[in-house]
């Protein structure tokens, strides 16, 4: 079935969308696009947005058990994001994410073994245990960083290589409303604009910046529109399609050679900024249940399926019992699994390197150090 | 040709073949840049005015008429972006060579060579490799006051995840640039601007295009048998400048070159203290948690110890911020009368 998605856009789009009559206007307009979902794709999103649901709450378990240790900022509320930005590129394209990043490194194709065992420090975490939470790689997939706003000029290091190499593939780098302030995100939109950069620059704005809200953090809340130069498109983040539809269309323009684009993803975290903030000190209880009530992405996408006939309520109930089973086998796995081996602590310094000596806590000390 | 087979047959090359010609610093790294830039399409060169204006200290002289837009690339005044930039363009597969005008301008990009490029190898534990070289002029210079004037050994060579090299030569220049430029990890690459314009003799095999020092091992420029002067970059010289003069009072000094700062080739210092019994390191940076202060603790801490029959010193920059005035300038940095001084009391004459 088909439904239309809103879209706010930067006078630009419209230049973009051949309507010279919107040219003279200065403010933003809107648009609608249509876009189709078919049963497979319905039923695959929930599947994968459910499991990244359950995946950061049985998170959020393992950390209140002391299993889980150190930074943990969990994703819940943002599926759509993830999900539509996965369903509008291919594998084969690039993304780098900052610190929220479970859900991304699940998307990119990590499985869930792999990354609750990265949160628990075990030796079969995607990282062997040594990156943790924030610091989760696979192919076309760089991370989780933990420093705020240094992913961005590394992602339009990505699309250069992509460009150079000629390979029709772009990078998606995402950043937050807290980080939108950076100067080096304006740093690369420069050079991205400048050298025609295949770089879709996403803000996920969902609305706080660790404790600081997007009024007392920023002069302009229109994160669509910081790009200047570079076209904005302001997207509803709590829904996977129009996402999706967002993508597609930003993915295509960066791939035609007409540079980067920035986009706005308008939502929402159930959880504080991490696992050490309760998160309601700088909203209200009431505001997160309306969200969760109102704009769910995972609740929206279910009936909006029911509703049009494309599953059943005991199809979406298999879904979730299967889901729980993947995620109760994972969490078994990230808690028995060993840590990582004690000679590997000095493994992984240099690459294609022969073997050296690091020195330990004190000169007798000698460790061994692979590549 | 096996690049490990080729290096160490060429390690002494210097002793036994005649000099082929006179090449100067800025035209060894150039042409060092210019033979890797040709050997691999991935290599490429970044940083503001490295195209068209042929390099601020026109080290990438002639690359951008050579090789054009899509390898020798002017970026705006940005470093903390196009620094970013070479460190995700390495990510995806490709080799660039990032140039900071100055080191000291890399203060505003540290964040990215140190938490973006050191470090992912090892977060990434083995999935994420970095092949990027950072290159610049660092240190004192000549009349560019406080700001400009920074020495960056101590501050790069701190970190676990880089290497950091420190070229004296045009032999080091060529041969570690080009070793930089085809190591698959981040390497810090620390030149001199002052050194830029010295000739120096290449013989025909380092001139050879597969030429690479190797990283991490330091040469002893001259023998002695009385004192050990451990030095880098242009430094080095001053060192053998004061060997020339002692010799003349009898006194034989062992010049180390380090040639690489991280890693620091202790064993090579060792071997020459347990000869000589006596230890002088001489850097243009600060004393404070500087390299030569690296080089005496581990020198504490190892098999050399035992043979120093006096206690390491140091010889550095003044512990202040680079003056202006010339002669302010001239008393803030080593000179050679100032390590023949120090030799003379280590050595109690």
């Amino acid at each position: 079935f088909s439904w239309t998605c809103l879209f706010y856009t930067t006078h630009f789009y419209h230049t973009l969308l051949n309507k010279p009559e919107m040219q003279n206007e200065m403010e933003t307009s809107s648009s609608n696009l249509s876009a189709v979902l078919t049963r497979e794709q319905g039923l695959q999103y929930y599947r994968t947005m459910q499991t990244m649901r359950r995946m950061e709450l049985k998170a959020d378990q393992l950390y209140k058990q002391k299993i889980i240790r150190g930074f943990c900022h969990l994703y819940d509320g943002q599926e759509a994001c993830a999900m539509g930005i996965e369903a509008g590129i291919n594998p084969t394209d690039h993304l780098i994410t900052a610190y929220r990043a479970h859900g991304y490194t699940f998307t990119r194709g990590v499985c869930v073994r792999e990354i609750m065992a990265e949160l628990t420090g075990r030796r079969g975490g995607v990282a062997k245990g040594k990156g943790g939470s924030m610091h989760m790689y696979a192919k076309h997939f760089y991370g989780g960083n933990g420093i705020v706003g240094a992913q961005v000029p590394l992602g339009a290091g990505v699309a250069l290589a992509c460009q150079y190499q000629g390979n029709n593939q772009v990078c998606v780098a995402l950043y937050g409303d807290g980080a939108a302030n950076q100067g080096q995100i304006f740093e690369s939109f420069n050079m991205a604009a400048l050298w025609k950069l295949p770089c879709i620059f996403i803000c996920e704005n969902n609305k706080f910046g660790m404790g600081t809200s997007v009024e007392r953090s920023s002069a302009s809340t229109d994160y669509f529109k910081r790009g200047d130069y570079i076209p904005g498109i302001k997207v509803d983040g709590m829904d996977v399609l129009c996402v999706r539809e967002a993508i597609k269309f930003a993915a295509d323009y960066c791939r035609a050679g007409k540079g980067p684009i920035v986009m706005e993803l308008e939502t929402y975290r159930y959880h504080g900024h991490s696992m050490s903030d309760p998160g309601v000190s700088y909203r209200s209880r009431e505001e997160i249940q309306e969200v969760r009530s109102k704009s769910d992405p995972i609740t929206m996408l279910k009936e909006r399926m029911l509703s049009n006939n494309m599953a059943s309520v005991e199809e979406i109930k298999e879904i979730d019992v299967d889901i729980r089973k993947v995620i109760e086998d994972a969490a078994q796995f990230a808690i028995s699994d060993p840590e990582p081996p004690l000679d590997e602590l000095c493994n992984h310094i240099f690459a294609n390197d022969l073997p050296m000596e690091v020195r330990g806590t004190n000169p007798w000390v000698k460790l061994k150090s692979v590549s | 040709l096996n690049e490990n087979h080729f290096l160490s047959c060429l390690v002494e090359f210097s002793k036994t073949s005649p000099a082929a010609v006179q090449v100067n610093v800025r035209d060894a790294l150039n042409q060092a840049m210019d033979e890797e830039l040709e050997r691999d399409e991935k290599v490429f060169l970044l940083g503001e005015e490295v195209a068209q204006y042929d390099g601020a200290y026109k080290v990438s002289r002639g690359l951008w008429k050579k090789y054009g837009d899509k390898r020798i690339i002017d970026t705006p005044i940005t470093e903390m972006g196009f620094a970013g930039i070479a460190v995700g363009a390495a990510f995806a597969g490709l080799r660039p060579i990032c140039e900071f005008m100055t080191w000291n301008f890399s203060m505003q990009a540290i964040d990215q060579v140190i938490n973006s490029a050191a470090k992912t190898y090892y977060m990434s534990a083995g999935a994420q490799p970095v092949p990027i070289v950072f290159r610049g002029p660092n240190g004192s210079s000549a009349g560019v006051a406080a700001q400009h004037s920074q020495c960056f050994a101590a501050w790069y060579g701190h970190c676990p995840g880089l290497k950091v090299v420190s070229p004296w030569n045009s032999e080091d220049a060529r041969g570690l640039l080009k070793a930089a430029i085809r190591d698959n990890n981040p390497v810090v690459f620390l030149e001199n601007e002052l050194m830029y314009g010295v000739p120096f003799d290449l013989s025909e095999e380092v001139m050879h295009k597969d030429f690479v020092l190797p990283i991490g091992k330091a040469k002893v420029e001259r023998q002695g048998t009385h004192i050990t002067l451990v030095s880098h970059s242009r430094c080095v010289g001053f060192c053998l400048d004061a060997a020339a003069v002692l010799a003349k009072e009898g006194v034989e000094c062992e010049v180390v070159n380090l040639r690489t700062i991280r890693p620091l080739d202790v064993e090579t210092i060792e071997a020459s203290v347990m000869k000589t019994g006596h230890l002088v390191t001489v850097e243009g940076g600060w004393p404070q948690y500087g390299v030569g202060a690296e080089i005496c603790a581990r020198i504490m801490e190892g098999p050399a110890f035992n043979y120093l029959d006096a206690p390491a010193v140091r010889v550095t920059g003044v512990d202040i911020p680079m003056p202006y005035a010339k002669i302010l300038e001239d008393h803030s940095v080593p000179q050679i009368k100032d390590i023949i001084f120090t030799v003379k009391k280590v050595l109690n004459m």
